[in-house]
């Protein structure tokens, strides 16, 4: 196998997570993850140096906004499914809520946020996934810090006033 | 750069909690946060923020990674389904063409986002297609003869009204089925066999989503296609023959569509 594939396939259980995060749901995950894989492997030859990991993380990234906006388009289909089994397994009791809570994020400040703590990208990385200067990465990443600690701290009254 | 009694920027909070802060500001941070109780919370909470992500979805790297995300399946189904857009949107046409305007069929392109269902139940119902088909004396549990004990039967173990379709008219005999374990609980298993001898089974499961596109998947010598109707996935598995294959799986779709229009 070349370099340039072991690369990508030492990348792989990193990808998964972050699509896990990002998706919140197993199976959308990991078809995100294969489309990801599909369009490296295609583009291998499209490649010349730089760092493989942040070059997937960028396509992963964009497949899945391509995903939020045609399932915006037709928000008939339920794909996402919250309620995956293992999902609800999980032992730790927070786990739901930072979940619940990531989903009430803007798109690219999740991508941001993720790929900061989960994935420990630099800013500057971060910034060449998005394609934005670092400056708009942390203001994502404040805005996204805000909104988090909003809704964990009671700012969910729609799911709280239902008894 | 600010000098040690100005207020810290924010960024310089995010940038301390996320290790991006140079080292001759650390100190200052840490100083400054210790007079303020109340940004050294926030700056605690972002961390637990941070610790949570982690907690919550660390551990998914650390799982064995499916084998269809592997570098050589990947590639190597990727060169083998070459043709399978085109046949997945040949033959969402044919059936979106058959049914007209019937309601709950929505034939929506390849590039659509797929139903998270479509690798874990082919994957499925190919391989019981590849482990049964090859069975000479034992090739289902109840037989084709057993047609209306078999529906009531896999009906009521499925929680679901299936439907058994009858392929005569297309020169495929039912030659019985079976239960089998699928990831959604128990799933129902039809083979039929034509004059040559030549196989195809039908896979039906319980699925979340309500209904999907019509897919199409090729694996080594066996092809499948896919689709979800009233929240119960079908697959069916044969040779792969796609035209073949087309054509029975139309003729499934079609028998299906026929016994939930009788049924309403």
């Amino acid at each position: 196998m070349s370099t340039f594939r072991q690369n990508v396939e030492a990348t792989i259980p990193a990808l998964r997570r972050y699509a896990r995060a990002l998706t919140r749901n197993s199976d959308i995950a990991d078809d995100l993850v294969q489309d990801t894989l599909v369009r490296a492997l295609r583009s291998e030859h499209l490649f010349h140096g730089g760092d493989i990991r942040s070059w997937l993380y960028t396509i992963l990234t964009n497949l899945n906004r391509n995903r939020l906006r045609s399932l915006a388009r037709r928000p008939v289909l339920s794909l996402i499914e919250d309620n995956d089994a293992p999902d609800l397994a999980g032992p730790e009791a927070g786990g739901r809520d930072i979940e619940r809570a990531l989903a009430t994020l803007a798109e690219d400040q999740r991508n941001a946020l993720l790929l900061v703590v989960l994935e420990g990208l630099t800013y500057r990385e971060v910034a060449e996934v998005q394609g934005v200067p670092i400056g708009t990465v942390m203001s994502r990443l404040a805005r996204a810090r805000v909104q988090i600690k909003n809704y964990l701290d009671g700012g969910r009254p729609t799911l709280r006033r239902v008894k | 750069m600010i000098d040690r009694d100005s207020p810290l920027s924010e960024d310089e909070l995010h940038a301390y909690v996320d290790g991006e802060l140079p080292a001759d500001r650390q100190e200052a941070v840490i100083a400054w946060l210790a007079a303020h109780p109340e940004q050294a919370a926030l700056v605690d909470a972002w961390r637990a923020q941070a610790d949570a992500i982690r907690v919550r979805y660390g551990a998914v790297a650390d799982e064995p990674v499916p084998e269809r995300l592997k570098v050589d399946q990947v590639m190597w189904r990727d060169r083998a389904n070459g043709r399978s857009y085109a046949a997945m949107a040949a033959a969402a046409a044919i059936v979106a063409f058959i049914l007209g305007g019937a309601v709950g069929w929505i034939a929506h392109s390849a590039s659509a986002a797929s139903p998270s269902g479509f690798d874990m139940f082919t994957a499925e119902a190919l391989d019981a297609y590849k482990l049964y088909v090859v069975e000479v004396r034992h090739p289902v549990e109840v037989p084709g003869s057993e047609r209306v004990h078999m529906t009531q039967w896999l009906s009521k173990r499925l929680g679901a009204e299936l439907r058994i379709p009858d392929l005569q008219s297309i020169g495929l005999k039912l030659v019985g089925g079976r239960l089998l374990p699928g990831p959604t609980g128990a799933a129902a298993f039809y083979m039929y066999e034509g004059p040559s001898g030549e196989r195809f089974t039908i896979y039906c499961a319980n699925a979340t989503a309500t209904e999907s596109a019509l897919r199409y998947r090729s694996m080594d010598s066996a092809a499948a296609f896919y689709w979800v109707n009233d929240k119960v996935a079908y697959v069916v598995s044969g040779p792969a023959d796609r035209d073949r294959l087309e054509t029975v799986t139309k003729t499934v779709y079609e028998q299906l569509d026929k016994s939930a229009t009788r049924k309403s």
